[in-house]
């Protein structure tokens, strides 16, 4: 079996990001300019990291499936971004957001990372307000805080309820800063089709152009991978339309392990599926749980009352009411995890409490907020939201109370990397969601934001001058290179071939069997049975899109059913990785449920003795097997316990 | 509810272009105007047809990708929303709906509802940011901002770069899209230090790009989905004005 070097540094925990930066190789200025980095993917974490290059003096080729890198679907983040500022003076430390970090994964993270996460969260804050974020603020002029679940202190900075989006422009500015500059070269409307190795070592990429199909080599000494997660393998999810896994799927396939695949969080606050014709679900941001109350009616019949239409939520007097979170869980009420949220509602679904026309929903009230604090109140603080509930739902949620279900929403797992965020194939590195490092088997709300900020801002500049050190003797890598054109004839061959399929259904038929296989057997709540179902299951798809589905057009046209086609033969591959690795894990954490293991209150039993690890999968070949390689999670610093919010 | 849908088609850049009338039937007046685009595409593809490109992505509002003019306004009927929010309880059983790209020089089509929009990247990158690199800037808390201002400086960053703006506009200019930048970074102490740089570069670039001259006919403010004001326009006057007037050189 590979040994897995997680490569994390010596020291006392708060010192080993310290000693990594004090030892490691850097790069000088003159040889800077010699060496190109690509970066794929220009959401926070590439856009951050292509701009940090670029400023350190690089030669940087970016790229991005959208006409602007200001896209990115990091841009659709709501709540906010964590830091361990203590602005509020209310006990936060960077050890308190390390300790909720890494207790709100379930212990399934490496304590090194998560610790480096916390400390560099401040910086993040500091080097977004530089760059004219304009983040909430109070009278006196000194920034706001509130709170996100899985955390007792206010740590969450906030612009209204457009965080992310004002993030992702600042990180967009100072790309833009350095496209200006010439340090990056920005290449929009460009899918990776492939990674290109010689001699072992990540040197560049074969592209696709969107508009003219052109098929592009690309080289560099390095490259990083900040494609974002794979939630959209389950067809319904709050990701935007064109996110997607293929290039994380690429790298894997190519020799990068990829670490705990079936680790998916669902997001407790979703606005509900409401048709077949449905193409996305909509997220309401975790920050309403601040406010907000959570229930489903008490009693049966009203809850199938409610159901038929034949009674209003508002009727229902508090006696008849289940706050159930508040109930199960009275330290944390409202704000419990995402995952424990999700479960809960799911719980309340199932057994025949739900409400909405499916019994799909539960009630997001925010009646006893607007009593406290004043409808204004409310409106400044979620307006945006309330806003967009109304127009998707046509109810006003002022006046109603919102109706949510959970709903998939990020991938915890990913490309598997090591403290350097470096992956298992040298010169290729992974950054924000496309890697599998911080979150553990659950990932807190408003920390997304925090790591994708911290790998492209203040770990990959550090960590890359470490790799490339060595390689300031290396000329420019020629696209020339047999390597070159034979990924890029597989690349060719594999449009090619979905090209000629011909067949009578369409992409997105196939997806969306795909996304209910995963929904139904790998999303919230999985048993073994039905993960050897979805194995088989997925296997059949797979066959039968290979032989049934219709890509319409040429390789030489804007060809969006094709790029679909592309991510979609990916998913099918994907997804019964995803299945296997939840097969293996005989034991729940986190946002891997599996029902045989439930302690008597139905929450998560997990099982330290045998899967304290992260599983990495090695890619094996078309017909073959994946090989699991485990790395072990050692605690030195802190205790592991059951989790418990109650 | 059953639609006759006219939509512009147009092959590639240099293609003539022209509308063509397709029917769609048993449209759930809760599906979302792209979803009914999505029902169309898909008969299409089926039937061996050329299905419709559109640009869209997140399909919340939020990343500024879609940008469709519905019966003759961006974004279509409804306030203060993107054509992804749109949902088709806004039109009528039977209604013909009128579907074209923006319609403006500098955004040149790239196929049927696609434009090109990249002369909004050219103008931020003529100035449109702050010149800090990573690392070694103050404590966040260091800046105190008014909160007054702070909000103000939002109320322009919400900007999701979509050019209903310059899409609605007679006179195809991109003062709104500009002025909410350069009016973001000049009520913001880190933003005033190069305030007066940044509006003439953004400016230059604006106007060597094609992009038309402000008339004040507010169509802009009407049609941005985030409802960004006309304020920030004359903002952009004064800071340009005065750039001018102080002008070193």
């Amino acid at each position: 079996m590979v040994k897995l070097d997680a490569k994390i540094p010596q020291g006392p925990l708060a010192e080993k990001w310290t000693n990594y930066k004090a030892h490691q190789n850097l790069v000088n200025p003159a040889n800077k300019r010699r060496l190109d980095i690509i970066v794929i993917g220009t959401g926070l974490a590439g856009a951050s990291a292509a701009a940090s290059f670029g400023e350190l003096g690089f030669n940087v080729k970016a790229f991005g499936i959208h006409d602007s890198p200001r896209r990115a679907h990091s841009i659709a983040a709501q709540g906010g971004i964590n830091a361990a500022k203590n602005y509020p003076n209310d006990g936060d430390s960077i050890y308190r957001l390390f300790y909720d970090t890494i207790k709100g994964g379930d212990y399934r993270s490496r304590e090194a990372n998560v610790y480096r996460l916390a400390e560099v969260s401040n910086n993040i804050i500091d080097q977004c307000v530089a760059q004219g974020v304009p983040f909430a603020r109070e009278y006196g002029g000194l920034l706001d805080n509130r709170s996100f679940g899985g955390a007792q202190v206010s740590r969450t900075f906030y612009a209204r309820g457009q965080t992310g989006q004002q993030l992702l422009l600042g990180a967009y500015s100072a790309l833009s800063k350095e496209i200006a500059k010439g340090s990056v070269k920005m290449h929009t409307r460009s899918e990776i089709l492939d990674f290109v190795l010689v001699d072992g070592r990540a040197r560049g990429v074969i592209t696709r152009d969107l508009i003219s199909g052109k098929i592009e080599r690309h080289s560099a000494h390095a490259v990083v991978l900040a494609t974002g997660g794979y939630g959209n393998v389950f067809f319904l999810s709050t990701n935007a339309m064109a996110s997607n896994g293929s290039a994380a799927w690429k790298a894997y396939k190519k020799g990068a392990f990829f670490g705990n695949p079936s680790f998916t969080q669902i997001h407790p606050t979703c606005i509900p599926v409401h048709g077949a014709y449905q193409s996305k679900l909509t997220l309401m941001s975790e920050s309403l749980r601040n406010d907000g109350r959570i229930w489903v009616p008490k009693f049966k019949e009203d809850a199938e009352k409610i159901q038929k239409g034949q009674l209003k939520p508002t009727e229902l007097g508090e006696d008849r009411r289940d706050y159930y979170l508040e109930r199960r869980y009275p330290a944390f009420g409202n704000l419990v995890p995402r995952d424990v949220a999700s479960r809960a509602a799911k719980e309340r679904c199932d057994a025949g409490f739900g409400v909405g026309s499916t019994g799909l929903a539960v009630y997001l009230d925010f009646a006893d907020a607007i009593k406290r604090l004043g409808k204004h109140v409310i409106e400044a603080r979620y307006g945006n939201l309330f806003q967009m509930y109304e127009k998707i739902v046509d109810e006003n949620p002022y006046e109603t109370p919102m109706m949510i279900y959970p709903a998939v929403h990020y991938t915890m797992g990913g490309i598997w990397v090591d403290y350097e965020l470096q992956t298992t194939i040298p010169g290729l590195f992974a950054a924000g969601e496309a890697n599998f490092s911080d979150h553990g088997a659950n990932r807190l709300g408003a920390s997304a934001l925090m790591q994708g900020l911290s790998d492209g801002y203040f770990v990959l500049p550090y960590t890359i001058q470490n790799y490339l050190a060595d390689q300031i003797q290396v000329p420019r890598i020629s696209t020339e290179l047999p390597e070159f054109e034979q990924a890029e004839k597989e690349a060719l061959s594999q449009i090619e071939k979905l090209l000629a399929v011909n067949g009578k259904e369409t992409v997105d038929s196939f997806h969306r069997k795909l996304g209910l296989i995963m929904w139904d057997f790998v999303g919230m709540a999985r048993n073994k049975e039905g993960l050897e179902k979805a194995i088989k299951d997925i296997q059949e798809l797979r066959a039968d899109f290979w032989k049934n589905v219709k890509v319409p057009g040429t390789n030489q046209m804007v060809n969006p059913e094709l790029e679909k086609a592309i991510r979609v033969a990916d998913y099918l591959e994907l997804g019964e990785l995803m299945a296997r690795d939840a097969l293996m894990r005989n034991e729940s954490c986190g946002g891997h449920f599996r029902e045989e293991y439930q302690t008597p209150e139905g929450e998560a039993l997990r099982s330290d003795d045998v899967f304290n690890f992260v599983a990495a999968w090695e890619y094996k070949g078309e017909n073959a097997e994946p090989a699991m390689h485990k790395e072990p999670l050692v605690f030195e610093f802190i205790e592991v316990k059951q989790r418990n919010y109650k | 509810m059953d639609l006759t849908l006219k939509i512009w088609r147009q092959a590639s850049a240099e293609g003539k272009g022209k509308f063509v009338n397709y029917q769609v039937q048993n449209i759930s007046a809760d599906a979302s105007f792209l979803e009914m685009l999505d029902i169309l595409n898909e008969r299409l593809v089926v039937e061996g047809e050329d299905p419709v490109a559109f640009d869209h992505d997140c399909r919340e509002g939020i990343c500024g990708a879609c940008s469709i003019y519905i019966n003759g306004r961006p974004h279509g009927p409804d306030r203060g929303i993107t054509t992804c929010q749109m949902h088709m309880r806004n039109f009528k059983d039977g209604e013909t709906i009128v579907i074209e790209p923006w319609r403006a020089k500098p955004f040149p089509v790239i196929k049927d509802l696609m434009v090109d929009r990249s002369a909004f990247d050219a103008i931020i990158q003529a100035g449109g940011y702050v010149s800090v690199s990573t690392g070694g800037v103050p404590d966040a808390n260091a800046i105190p901002i008014p909160k007054r201002k702070a909000d103000e400086a939002m109320d322009a960053a919400a900007c999701i770069g979509c050019g209903a703006c310059v899409a609605a506009c007679k006179n195809a200019s991109a003062m709104l899209f500009v002025s909410a930048k350069v009016s973001q970074f000049a009520l913001l102490p880190q933003g005033r230090l190069e305030a007066r740089e940044r509006v003439q570069k953004m400016v230059a670039k604006m106007d060597e790009l094609g992009f038309g001259n402000c008339t004040n006919t507010y169509a802009c403010e009407a049609e941005c989905p985030k409802e960004i004001s006309v304020s920030h326009i004359a903002r952009m006057n004064r800071e340009f004005l005065g750039a001018k007037l102080l002008s070193e050189k």
